[in-house]
């Protein structure tokens, strides 16, 4: 396998290239941006729609409340896992190839979590008692139940958000100043001087990062386990057959990763053409990814495997039948096109003439996530559609129009804040690249000539 | 008798390394070890053992605000829930210790991180304005070497980063 970066690369060049990106990016960047902001464009007018006229248009009934609202709602939230997560966690083992990588895929956090937050308020419909949602007592000093998963979920993405935004920007503010350094005028270097706080890259400044910066990655990696683990819990505390397994927390949180290494992969290839990152988005550091994602795929697949035994061994009747209609109903082709998805497509990854292959790469990461998201559709409606009681069935009913509008619309939301994110502030990491190719450099210097010399 | 600054920029960080090693044994008259500053584009752990034990205190900043946080969550839902006048409990706990435990570990975290970085800045001087012996290199490939002395010390200074190959050295009357 070839180097993660060259060694004798200049770290004037690495400012020069990153800093490039702010300014000229392909023009196929802003073919993306147009094409999200058409995405958007049908969202909007979807959601419009639907405020207008109720959420009647939405084709949700008493059987199927949540629909494809909150299925998108936990994707996202799940996509948001693998960004901080995987950074954090990569830090704290020393493992420099996530260097050239992690800002975008913090920076993927971030906007995961607010394009899921858009999904609480458009499945909610009456906008307006949003303020609902706010933990604060009624006139009658009648609390929100602090007992229910939902309330947790709202505390818990709020952290999840609140602490993914600071560990993004404490990250960044050696990189600002680098910006604020070579950037001479216009609003961008009133942005980068006042967001870089007037660093100088003093020893003082750098101790207190390093340790900063250590102590947030180590809150950030239960903090991430412990929010899909209570959205989790929105399911698998309640007596929905199908949803109450054990086994959910930890089926969620593999789900969660493996969409999100999936997204990682599709933004590298992305960000890698569109901003001329050759150099710094290697094949090493894609062929490492790779090997990350197929692993939590198969990770996936067991949890996946030991959710249905636990449901076929199990005692729950309605459970088993749920199961079965899952793999016979009308919801049949989407339940095995996510088993194909998520189990079968993935094996192709532990081909190394497919770890490279960019191309081929872009096709599997996208196809994954759609496995991905039929997983959180087929937790959702199935259940909805056969549930306890015979009375309560119904297996006819199909999103509109405008529940898939909104759907396809959330993706150029995300696209946009991402690929305006890229344009506006650097997504490789300028200083931590310049320290890869320091350590790299100097291993090489003490790297013994002859085998056996130490 | 007044205090000038000196800044001096070095390509190779070991050059740096060993000026400030000299600065450190040299014992220069009307200079005080503790008013150099090192300037870098990286973080140089290493660097710590020739400018002296010097201990970072985010992390009491961190267990405060971890504990704050936490013990703020469980008495404001602990609180909530023991308004019993209103919400009848039905032979339940009043305050219900499992399901508290969820939403105190949320708000440990978030106690943790937000006061972590509240300590951060304390503890490195932040937001502050940029000092006037600043060079952007600094950010891009080179290192700095800040230091504040008497007059008479300037010309031991220079001497001293000359030796070890300065690119430049920029000089500025300090306050």
């Amino acid at each position: 396998m070839g180097k993660d970066i060259r060694e004798d690369i200049a770290w004037a060049q690495i400012n020069k290239d990153v800093l490039k990106s702010l300014e000229s990016p392909r023009r196929m960047y802003w073919v993306i941006l147009f094409i999200a902001i058409a995405m958007i464009g049908v969202a909007v007018g979807s959601e419009i729609y639907q405020y207008t006229t109720g959420m009647g248009v939405s084709n949700k009934n008493n059987s199927h409340v949540w629909g494809l609202y909150i299925a998108t709602f936990i994707f996202w939230i799940g996509m948001s896992h693998s960004g901080t997560l995987l950074s954090a966690i990569l830090h704290l083992m020393h493992a420099d190839w996530r260097k050239p990588i992690y800002r975008f895929a913090e920076a993927m956090t971030t906007f995961s979590l607010m394009t899921a937050g858009l999904f609480v308020l458009v499945h909610l419909g009456r906008l307006w008692q949003v303020y609902y949602v706010m933990p604060y007592p009624n006139e009658r000093w009648v609390w929100p139940n602090f007992q229910s998963p939902l309330v947790w979920d709202m505390f818990a993405i709020a952290t999840y958000l609140s602490s993914s935004v600071l560990f993004l920007y404490v990250g960044m503010i050696p990189d600002l100043a680098i910006c604020r350094d070579n950037i001479h005028a216009g609003w961008r270097k009133k942005l980068y001087t006042v967001m870089s706080l007037g660093w100088e890259g003093t020893d003082r400044q750098w101790r207190n990062f390093r340790i900063t910066y250590l102590t947030i990655a180590c809150f950030l990696i239960p903090l991430a386990v412990s929010v899909h683990s209570i959205v989790a819990s929105d399911f698998a505390m309640s007596n929905m057959p199908g949803w109450h397994v054990t086994s959910f927390p930890p089926y969620f949180v593999a789900g969660a990763l493996y969409s999100g290494c999936a997204a990682i992969i599709t933004l590298f290839i992305i960000l890698r053409y569109v901003f001329r990152f050759e150099e710094y988005m290697t094949l090493p550091i894609m062929k490492k990814l790779v090997r990350l994602t197929f692993a939590i795929a198969m990770v996936w697949t067991y949890l996946n495997l030991i959710e249905f035994a636990s449901v076929w061994y199990g005692h729950d009747q309605t459970a088993k039948d749920q199961l079965i209609f899952k793999a016979t109903g009308p919801y049949a082709p989407f339940f095995w096109a996510m088993i194909f998805f998520g189990s079968i497509l993935p094996l192709m990854l532990a081909f190394k003439r497919f770890q490279t292959h960019l191309p081929i790469l872009f096709v599997v990461s996208i196809l994954l996530n759609v496995g991905m998201w039929l997983e959180r559709w087929m937790i959702i409606a199935p259940s909805f559609a056969h549930g306890h009681y015979p009375w309560t069935w119904d297996h006819d009913q199909w999103p509109s129009l405008v529940q898939w509008g909104i759907v396809f619309g959330s993706f150029g939301w995300f696209t946009l804040l991402f690929m305006v994110f890229c344009k506006v502030f650097p997504s490789v990491s300028m200083y931590e690249v310049k320290e890869m190719v320091y350590h790299r450099s100097l291993a090489l210097k003490h790297k013994p000539a002859v085998k056996g010399e130490y | 008798m007044s205090k000038r600054h000196l800044l001096a920029l070095f390509n190779d960080f070991d050059e740096a390394v060993a000026a400030i090693a000299e600065l450190r044994g040299s014992n220069i008259k009307g200079f005080d070890m503790d008013d150099m500053i090192l300037k870098s584009p990286i973080e140089h752990p290493e660097v710590e053992k020739v400018l002296g034990d010097k201990p970072v205190h985010v992390q009491w900043f961190t267990l405060i605000g971890a504990c704050m946080g936490g013990l703020l969550a469980f008495f404001l839902v602990a609180s909530a829930q023991a308004n019993f006048f209103s919400q009848i409990k039905g032979g339940k706990p009043i305050v219900p210790l499992p399901p508290d435990f969820v939403l105190t570990y949320e708000m440990f975290i978030l106690g943790g991180v937000f006061i972590t970085i509240l300590g951060f800045l304390i503890c490195a001087g932040l937001p502050a304005k940029r000092s006037s012996l600043y060079s952007t290199k600094v950010s891009e490939d080179q290192i700095g070497i800040l230091v504040k002395g008497d007059e008479s010390a300037l010309a031991a200074f220079k001497t001293i980063f000359i030796k070890h190959k300065a690119l430049e050295i920029q000089e500025e009357a300090g306050k």
